[in-house]
């Protein structure tokens, strides 16, 4: 209901929305929990576990139980949703209806659904668990249901830089900005709430002679004009990590609705070089038979709601603690003209002067009465047991401070007798002060007083000085709070999101769980959406005494980020689809696309599969085709994402000649050599081709796959293992476009773009030479990929895409066309080249064939390694060629190699198959493989075993080069 | 975690590609031996503590050495392995 005269939100704007189909209407500046309070709704969902009505316990994040599913998004917590215009909420967790729900039944079998009863119970028969038991327990039991759908609304990630991030704006947090941000630091100040202000929105003792909700609003319009500081609302910081970094949640576009240019939320990466930790603390339920009903709220968040929102559970309220700060609650709801049915406080030594309300010290609640709200109340004490008609009790064990960020380094946090809880261990977070009743200061007089020293601490840090301020005054009242105890009888509720029980606690002790991580695991204490903020601590002491142990010495549970829920869709933001990986395109693309190309991903890059051609039905018709074009007349292809690397300096032939295990140093200029490239521990790296452009300047071009690691590779060399070389290398992958040219009338077809003499005896096998490509400086090489005479030609990139046309309509006029990675990996199969199916970070020089070219006369990086036992013993699995006996028989890539007549087990594999292809220049399917001893080996037969495609296939081991073995078509 | 790069400054760790100690820095001669090779490429220690790690940083190509307690997590500087390795 609401209440006259009170809250921020008076004269607001009206805002319908609904609630299980229902239309109701709140202010402005209502959450959902508060707008439902004003209009008198207490029930507001089911709990996890017995189905036991629940309504609103808190006004904050910490919120256990009025979890609600807002417009498809289940385990929004109806303390923290603002409401919008024609916002539709529902309940979870009950069927058929939250005032009806069937599974209410769980409560009444609740003698038998104890911590543990799943792994009691449901042992056998075993298959039962995954096929009845666990779909059964996981219908009956947990809160909101995923839609099963993709997430389609738009998240967002970002980064931002400061010098102090402020974790909290309530009256610690806001001094700590107010100081900073007077001493010129660069500030962000976060705050998980949807109004910044914190406690001070919720208290009516005066801050510097006026409401502190006042205090708080000038503090903020001088901080919202200051150009260094940030104010970022509705942001929870979720997580810190290593060296100043943490996360946190923006709310960004959750309290209208969804709109397709807004996030729903935003993950933020804060970069902080000083952070002031100001996250306030967290109130204790007590625990008491029936402690759960709709209607029972913490007694901080009754006051909250009442002065911030002007609403209340119900026209009878008591007020049960054992501390001072509960006597606060009954205080301003007396003052608000609201029937205080009872102070009830534990404590037989509380004093309190001048009520205008009954007050009972050293009394106890000990049960509960209403099935859908609390109707009464049983209150044990001086003078006997008595019945009180309440529609809420305001319950206060007690505040903990919210060490949780502190923790999320490893620290762990310190008991602190005064409170009775744990606060944050000094020096947990590098570069993090905490301050305000998060580090234990309760009162609004200390908790200034300390945002204002923590401000001082950091900005001295920054080499910055707060200037002279005065504190303002506020109330310093004392805060003396009683140990955490346990009332007598069953039903009493410590976990309320998980349904963990008193009860269970104990049953964890004397079953052995008793190391408080165990304690939690066996009970799920602590486990649901609130991380069981509000249970904690309650449990730690329930725990101790059942142990009978202090509960300093029980400890805590690791607090782990996030602090609240964030969701997966907004820490991968940008990651969904297209935006998965970034795209590399070739200046081709466009053309081959508009032939129709299928495009395949090549790491980043998008090459063409094939070109298929009218009539074709699958992918082999075309690549068949597109090899046979090559062989027989002319096909062009786009190498461009091969790796290009620009090498040049005095000591470049000797970089060269350290990087690879060949000799470059001896390339005359002009001239284009292979080179194989090895790993420090002499295992192949990649290989590729490089030219020698000039006295002092190479071109490399590396694998496609390997670009990126070759570069690193060659950066590493020269600033680390080569320093003393005079030596430059630059990617230049993007600035040249380059094609290769490839078939017999290759000549031809690069004749006529070509102005230069390309016949063989200017421009020989292995030759390079720079040139004009229609007037444009290019570069021609006479390299082959295919085994048939071939070219590669260079421009610069921007000319790519119109010297790609060309080409392509010059093969066609030859009866030739471009051809993609299907034909290009036939054609180096047919050929025996090899790429990283074979140089697969495995082999060696010696297992591919190449070990006359690690040169025996210098040194190169794994030249030692290379040398080891072991790594050229003739029995190693070398690399073969593989036909198969029957021309139809089947090859497959991964299958193993067995001798003829060996059983296929692991024993007797003799190798495996590497690549494989249908091979129309020899109408047969061929293969590249390793086999132990294999170059000894041709001619013998090996039988194929995939098992996984259960394919046998008898092969014969031959050179791994099938097509022209002396190289006459390379080089004619 | 927080690397800086001597020439670029402060970076997020993401910027970066981690190789592991600073072993690559003493790099034996071609005919150091097996074992000292074996030692090189192989053996590596797991102090609990300061470690002299090689990162390279992606966007601006440098190899650094960063000093890192594998405790802590703290950052204690970083100097560009050019300077290291003579």
């Amino acid at each position: 209901m609401r209440v006259a005269n009170k809250g921020l939100t008076q004269g607001a704007r009206v805002i319908p929305f609904t609630f299980d189909g229902r239309g109701y209407s709140g202010l402005e500046g209502d959450t959902l929990a508060s707008a439902l309070l004003g209009e008198g709704v207490r029930l507001v969902g089911r709990s996890f576990k017995y189905h036991r009505p629940r309504g609103v316990l808190s006004a904050g994040s910490e919120e256990p139980n009025a979890l609600v599913t807002v417009e498809g998004v289940p385990n929004t917590r109806a303390t923290v949703q603002e409401i919008w215009d024609g916002m539709a909420a529902r309940s979870q967790n009950a069927w058929p209806r939250l005032e009806l729900d069937a599974l209410g039944v769980n409560d009444l079998l609740a003698p038998f659904l104890g911590a543990g009863f799943y792994y009691k119970t449901f042992m056998w028969p075993r298959p039962f668990w995954e096929r009845v038991y666990e779909p059964f327990i996981r219908r009956a039991a947990g809160l909101g249901h995923l839609s099963g759908k993709a997430d389609g609304a738009p998240f967002e990630k970002a980064w931002a830089f400061c010098d102090l991030l402020v974790i909290g704006a309530g009256p610690a947090g806001l001094m700590a900005a107010l100081a900073a941000g007077r001493a010129g630091a660069d500030v962000i100040l976060a705050d998980e709430g949807s109004r910044m202000g914190g406690r001070l929105l919720a208290e009516t003792d005066p801050v510097d002679g006026r409401a502190p909700h006042l205090w708080a609003e000038s503090v903020l319009a001088e901080l919202a004009a200051m150009p260094n500081v940030r104010l970022m609302p509705r942001t929870a910081v979720t997580g810190v990590y290593d060296g100043g970094t943490y996360g946190a949640l923006e709310r960004v576009g959750l309290h209208g609705r969804a709109r397709a240019d807004l996030p729903q939320e935003c993950f933020w990466r804060i970069v902080a070089r000083r952070a002031v930790l100001a996250a306030g603390a967290i109130e204790r339920p007590l625990a008491f038979p029936d402690n759960d009903r709709p209607g029972i709220m913490l007694a901080g968040a009754v006051r909250a709601y009442l002065n911030r929102w002007g609403v209340v559970a119900g026209p009878r309220v008591a007020v049960y603690g054992n501390n001072d700060d509960a006597h606060r609650t009954a205080r301003d709801l007396a003052q608000a003209g609201l029937k205080v049915a009872a102070l009830i406080d534990m404590r037989g030594e509380a004093r309190v002067e001048g009520a205008a309300y009954p007050v009972l010290t050293g009394a106890r609640v000990t049960g509960t009465s209403g099935r859908l709200g609390l109707r009464s109340i049983r209150v044990d004490g001086l003078g006997g047991p008595r019945e009180l008609e309440v529609d809420c009790l305001a319950v206060s064990g007690g505040w903990t401070p919210s060490v949780h960020l502190t923790c999320h380094l490893g620290a762990k946090p310190v008991w602190d007798d005064r409170l009775q809880a744990f606060r944050p261990r000094d020096g947990a977070v590098p570069g993090m002060v905490v301050a305000g009743s998060a580090a234990g200061r309760l009162t609004t007089a200390a908790c200034l007083a300390d945002g204002l020293r923590a401000a001082a601490e950091v900005l001295g840090d920054l080499g910055r000085t707060v200037p002279p301020m005065e504190l303002p005054a506020a109330e310093d009242a004392p805060h003396a709070v009683a140990p955490f105890t346990v009332g007598e009888g069953s039903r009493q509720f410590v976990d309320f999101q998980n349904d963990v029980t008193v009860k269970d606690i104990r049953l964890s002790a004397q079953e052995g769980f008793q190391s408080v991580e165990h304690m939690k695991r066996y009970t799920t204490l602590g486990m649901a959406t609130d991380q069981g903020k509000t249970a904690n601590l309650p449990a730690m002491a329930v725990l101790a005494e059942a142990l009978g142990s202090p509960v300093a010495a029980t400890g805590t549970t690791t607090f782990r980020p996030p602090f609240v829920p964030v969701p997966i869709a907004a820490l991968g933001a940008g990651g969904q689809g297209a935006g998965f990986a970034p795209q590399r395109f070739t200046t081709s693309h466009e053309a081959s696309v508009q032939r129709g190309a299928a495009m395949t991903e090549a790491g980043l890059w998008y090459r063409p599969s094939y070109f298929p051609r009218p009539g074709e039905a699958t992918w082999r018709q075309a690549c068949d085709r597109e090899v046979d074009m090559v062989r027989h007349a002319v096909g062009v292809c786009d190498v461009s994402t091969l790796g290009k690397i620009d090498i040049q300096g005095p000591d470049a032939a000797a970089f060269l000649d350290f990087v690879y295990a060949n000799t470059f140093s001896t390339l005359p200029r002009g001239k284009v050599r292979y080179g194989l490239m090895l790993r420090e521990d002499g295992f192949v790296m990649d290989d590729g081709t490089t030219a020698r452009l000039g006295d002092r300047h190479y071109l490399m071009t590396t694998t496609t796959a390997a670009a990126a690691q070759v570069m690193r590779h060659l950066d590493f060399v020269a600033q680390v293992l080569r320093p003393d070389l005079d030596v430059q290398v630059l990617s230049v992958t993007e600035q040249w476009a380059q094609f290769s040219v490839a078939g017999p009338w290759s000549r031809e077809l690069l004749q006529s773009v070509v102005d230069a003499d390309l016949s063989d005896a200017a421009l020989p096998y292995m030759g390079c030479a720079e040139v004009e490509v229609m007037g444009v400086r290019g570069r021609v090489f006479r390299i082959s990929f295919s085994g048939e005479r071939a070219f590669e030609v260079a421009v610069p990139a921007r000319h790519g895409a119109a010297l790609w046309r060309l080409l392509v309509a010059q093969a066609e006029s030859l009866g030739g066309g471009p051809y993609g990675l299907e034909a290009l990996n036939v054609l180096r199969i047919e050929k025996g080249f090899i790429t990283h199916a074979e140089i697969h970070g495995r082999t060696t020089a010696f297992d591919i064939g190449m070990e006359r070219m690690v040169s025996k006369a210098k040194d190169c990086v794994g030249w030692a390694a290379s040398r080891r036992p072991g790594l050229l013993e003739e029995d190693r699995e070398q690399l073969v060629g593989l036909r198969p006996v029957a021309r139809s028989g089947q090859l497959t890539a991964g299958a193993h190699l067995y001798g003829r007549d060996a059983a296929a087990t692991r024993v007797n594999g003799q190798g495996y198959v590497t690549s494989v292809c249908w091979s129309p220049s020899f109408d047969t399917s061929l293969g590249l493989g390793f086999l132990k001893g294999g170059r000894a080996r041709h001619g013998e037969v090996v039988r194929l075993v995939d098992a996984m495609r259960s394919v046998e296939t008898l092969c014969e081991v031959t050179d791994p080069v099938f097509l022209d073995p002396e190289g006459g078509r390379m080089r004619g | 975690m927080r690397v800086t790069c001597p020439y670029c400054g402060e970076r997020d760790r993401r910027e970066f590609t981690i190789q592991g100690d600073d072993t690559s820095l003493r790099r034996p001669g071609r005919d150091a031996g097996a074992e000292a090779w074996h030692a090189h490429v192989h053996l590596r220690d797991n102090p609990a503590g300061r470690l002299r790690e090689m990162w390279y940083h992606d966007p601006c190509g440098a190899w650094i050495v960063v000093e890192r307690d594998t405790v802590t997590h703290a950052v204690h500087g970083s100097v560009p392995a050019r300077e290291a390795a003579r």
